[in-house]
């Protein structure tokens, strides 16, 4: 229940978002609309004729399929915000490696210089989180906070004064911060290809070995694998991605692409290879359609629009996923929820002829003729709502396990007696399990065996059966206390 | 370096903004949520930008309510997203606050050219330019922004004085606030509304990213000062306020050196923050570094003393009476602590504990009582340990030798009740 009231209030406050987001449009936004591209404009970014444009999807998607694969190793070994840490951590190597480069060579804007520099402090920032984690009492949350905004901070002092220099021509540095796609050349591109084909290659040859470290670090360890040398492997292939995703998409975004495609896949499938593969799609098609429609549009920011088409994916991920969900879960509990108002019914139902006619079978059928029971008397019975009563009896008629006695009079079907004594069996089976084994008061087991009855399976009834000797496998254990059913009839 | 009254309303403005910062920010310390502060701080672009887009202007309280709005907001997604999809904190945030930034960048520069909203003045802040921007107040100038802080650090104090038990037990214990009627998820609500209109407020002056620093880092230097909440919380504040006063030195005099003009102070008071952070690490008295080094270092040398006070008393024990005294490298070799025992040797003889002459050592009348002792607690250990757990295999001299070195005389007189008062060891040798 508590599930889906979260449901409900995320529903409205997305609600609430959706609203603002639609004033703000009609308020300030709508004086400088978008200027949609015309169909010729569409037509030459879908065939990729443009080649700045080619250069640039082709990078994106490649990037996105490169941050999927890794990101979901990163995700399974629950450090997806080291990474954030590890991006941020990037801005002092940035600006440290073109103030370097201007006082060697005058000219600061060498990408593969300014790159080396992110590695390198990506990779102090790493060593830093895990130094604060080992050596005092604080936990990773706040090693992560301190390095990301220390690290950042180093970053935008040394920005300034990379701006503050004469020579150099700082003014495109900036653009590491938000990225920019849209500039990216040649050289830019095939430098991306590069580095996503090689961390994917890795990806898929070291498949078990990182997912041994990511499930089990200790059972690894004791298998005699070099842990410690795999997570640093694998967070290097992480600083990789991040590195030459900052150009493309900008540090502080460059998390989202190893962070939301896995999450997003995870809502699929349980089985890590087709997470891993989903992920990677969902990557790479984030990054194709974010690059795609920035291309169209030319005031949208790419890197913001290719992890909002991330989101988008993560979102209907979340709603629509296989494995988890919320349209299945959200189907599943209201399956469960349906049945145990059925058995909740068909033991009601069994107590009552219970207490009236005895067990025994001779005589059972005129009895119950006798003895059935209306609406009103059943719906009394428990605290159920009208509604629910009239669902679960109209749908054990229909299964044939209740029949109409007479006009307004319910009583059992062969087969539905058969269920409700399974059903009843179940209930009391665990009742006395409370009562001798957990020392519950036989006054407040009922509530507890109502909660575990409906998920006991074979095997475990077949337990409780071993564990209470007293209780003869086929018979019909006594209740131990006053039924419902009979505190109606006095 | 030239100061001004400007380089003083600077630094009063960047020391409230980073003292209302890092007051909440002991909690999120506490809590395991340090992040939640970075993802709030990310989060709230779209609420600054939607409620710019909305009123038009800069008017700060509508960009409080907007940010306030979009950081509590994200507060409950990932907490919903967390218990909905059984993705981990981390991840679940990591979804949520980049997403919100994207939609923020994007509405940012939709609105970029009729708005004077620029996205790197919100990341790392204007502090430079917070003094040109005053109230007139009793012929006073006063930066606007100095006032919005103060006022942000009147209303955290406020919260943190007025519920200061709450917020100790929800923090510490959140199950047993449940127990006593404390209302665990409010608190957390409140705290996380707070935490983003410390966030806004803080803003204009240090920025989004930088506000990190100020909420998280005083916090978690403070929290390796001292295990008292009282004593973090005024700690963190003076931290706080003195990576301010450091950061904009750091800021007009450290570009100096390089013949540069200044660099930007918000940068510099995360750098001072970080500075202040990497000292605490490794020098903080007792969970430092260096000083749990130290505390190692000091404990070992105490186990080796004792092992040459009670290699000695047996040593004595054993000997027919009159016989030379132990040689001191024969000590040395049997307490296998290397050269860390001459050391200690040294000391021992410098407190009169033990005798040293040309022949080796012995005990004097005062280290022999202490000896006895350390003796009699190791064999009470062993007959206990025997007796009365079962343990008598060949290893329980070794534990006996471990608990020596931490029973006191009231354990001492509690084991020889438990023992049954023996007067032998497991080994039969005589118990002092």
């Amino acid at each position: 229940m508590n599930g889906m009231g979260i449901m409900r209030r995320a529903g409205i406050c997305a609600g609430l978002l959706v609203i603002s987001a639609g004033r703000a449009w009609s308020g300030g936004l709508a004086e400088h609309a978008l200027e949609w591209p015309s169909g010729a404009e569409l037509l030459r970014v879908l065939t990729l004729q443009d080649y700045n444009t080619r250069v640039v999807i082709i990078g994106a998607g490649l990037l996105g399929l490169a941050a999927g694969l890794i990101g979901t190793f990163l995700l399974l070994r629950k450090r997806a915000l080291l990474s954030d840490a590890l991006s941020h951590a990037t801005l002092p190597g940035i600006a440290l490696a073109f103030m370097l480069m201007v006082a060697i060579w005058g000219d600061g804007k060498h990408l593969l210089g300014l790159i080396a520099g992110a590695a390198v402090f990506s990779v102090l920032g790493t060593g830093s989180v895990m130094l604060i984690q080992r050596h005092s009492r604080l936990k990773d949350d706040a090693a992560l906070g301190i390095v990301l905004s220390v690290y950042f901070g180093l970053g935008i002092a040394l920005m300034g004064l990379a701006t503050r220099m004469e020579s150099g021509n700082a003014a495109g540095l900036s653009s590491f911060i938000y990225g920019k796609t849209a500039s990216m050349v040649f050289f830019d591109a095939l430098l991306i290809g590069a580095a996503a084909v090689v961390c994917i290659l890795f990806c898929l040859l070291f498949f078990k070995e990182f997912t041994l470290v990511c499930f089990d670090a200790a059972y690894a360890a004791s298998q005699g694998w070099p842990v410690g040398r795999l997570d640093f492997f694998m967070m290097a292939l992480v600083v990789v991605v991040t590195v030459i995703g900052l150009q493309a998409v900008g540090l502080i975004l460059v998390v989202a692409l190893l962070i939301i495609p896995p999450s997003a896949a995870r809502f699929w499938t349980e089985r890590l290879r087709s997470m891993l593969w989903l992920s990677g799609a969902f990557g790479a098609l984030s990054g194709l359609v974010g690059a795609g429609i920035s291309a169209l549009m030319a005031n949208l920011p790419a890197g913001a629009v290719i992890v909002l088409t991330a989101s988008l994916l993560f979102i209907l991920s979340l709603t629509f996923g296989t494995a988890r969900g919320l349209v299945r879960l959200g189907l599943e509990r209201r399956r469960l929820r349906l049945k145990i108002n059925r058995e909740n019914l068909l033991r009601e139902l069994y107590e009552w002829f219970e207490t009236r006619c005895g067990t025994s079978d001779p005589g059972f059928n005129e009895c119950q003729l006798l003895n059935a029971p209306g609406r009103p008397e059943l719906l009394s019975l428990r605290a159920w709502t009208p509604a629910h009563f009239r669902r679960s009896l109209r749908e054990l008629q229909s299964a044939g396990l209740l029949k109409k006695i007479s006009s307004d009079a319910f009583g059992f079907t062969p087969e539905g007696l058969a269920k409700a004594q399974a059903v009843v069996r179940k209930h009391r089976l665990w009742e006395t399990y409370l009562i001798t084994h957990a020392d519950i008061a036989p006054g407040n087991v009922d509530w507890g065996a109502d909660e575990i009855e409906h998920v006991l399976d074979l095997d475990l009834i077949a337990t409780l059966e071993q564990v209470l000797t007293a209780t003869r496998p086929a018979g019909m254990p006594q209740s131990p206390h006053e039924l419902a059913a009979s505190e109606r009839n006095v | 370096m030239d100061w001004t009254v400007l380089d003083s309303w600077i630094v009063v403005t960047g020391m409230l903004s980073a003292m209302s910062c890092a007051l909440l920010g002991n909690y999120l310390v506490l809590r395991r949520m340090s992040m939640m502060g970075d993802a709030i701080s990310h989060a709230v672009l779209p609420g600054l930008a939607i409620a710019f887009l909305i009123s038009g202007s800069r008017d700060s309280l509508t960009m409080m309510v907007g940010a306030v709005l979009i950081g509590v907001m994200t507060a409950f997604l990932v907490e919903a997203i967390q218990k909905l999809s059984g993705l981990d904190r981390g991840a679940s945030m990591g979804v949520i606050f980049t997403t919100l930034f994207a939609l923020g960048l994007i509405l940012i520069r939709q609105a970029a050219d009729h708005v004077d909203l620029d996205p790197g003045c919100v990341l790392y802040g204007a502090i430079e330019l917070t003094p040109l921007d005053v109230y007139e107040w009793g012929g006073l100038e006063i930066p606007r922004a100095a006032v919005t802080n103060a006022a942000m650090l009147l209303v955290n104090l406020a919260f943190v004085l007025a519920f200061y038990k709450e917020l100790k037990i929800t923090s510490f214990d959140p199950a047993l606030a449940t127990t006593i009627g404390i209302n665990a998820s409010g608190m957390h609500y409140v705290l996380m509304t707070l935490v983003a209109a410390t966030t806004i407020a803080a803003f204009e002056s240090v920025g989004s990213i930088l506000v990190i620093a100020m909420l998280i880092v005083p916090g978690a230097a403070a929290h390796l000062l001292t295990d008292r909440l009282a004593r973090m919380l005024a700690l963190s504040l003076v931290i706080a306020g003195l990576s301010a006063v450091f950061g904009h030195i750091g800021a007009i005099t450290v570009p100096g050196w390089f013949g540069l003009r200044d660099t930007s102070t918000a940068g510099m008071m995360a750098v001072a923050a970080g500075a202040i952070f990497v000292c605490v690490f490794f020098f903080a008295p007792h969970h430092g570094v260096t000083g749990r080094a130290f505390n190692r270092i000091l404990l070992s040398m105490r186990i080796t003393r004792d092992d040459i006070l009670a290699f000695l008393y047996r040593f004595q024990e054993l000997a027919p009476e009159g016989s030379p005294p132990v040689s001191a490298s024969d000590v040395e070799n049997a307490v296998k602590a290397g050269s860390a025992a001459r050391l200690v040797m040294w000391d021992l003889v410098r407190r009169k504990y033990v005798d040293r002459s040309a022949e080796g050592l012995s005990l004097t009348e005062e280290g022999r009582g202490l000896a006895r002792s350390l003796v009699r607690s190791h064999r009470l250990w062993e007959t206990y340990l025997c007796n009365k757990m079962g343990f008598c295999a060949e290893d329980v001299h070794y534990s006996a030798h471990r608990l020596e070195h931490v029973t006191d005389k009231a354990l001492q007189d509690q084991l020889v009740e438990e023992a049954g008062y023996p007067f032998q060891d497991p080994h039969r040798k005589t118990i002092p």
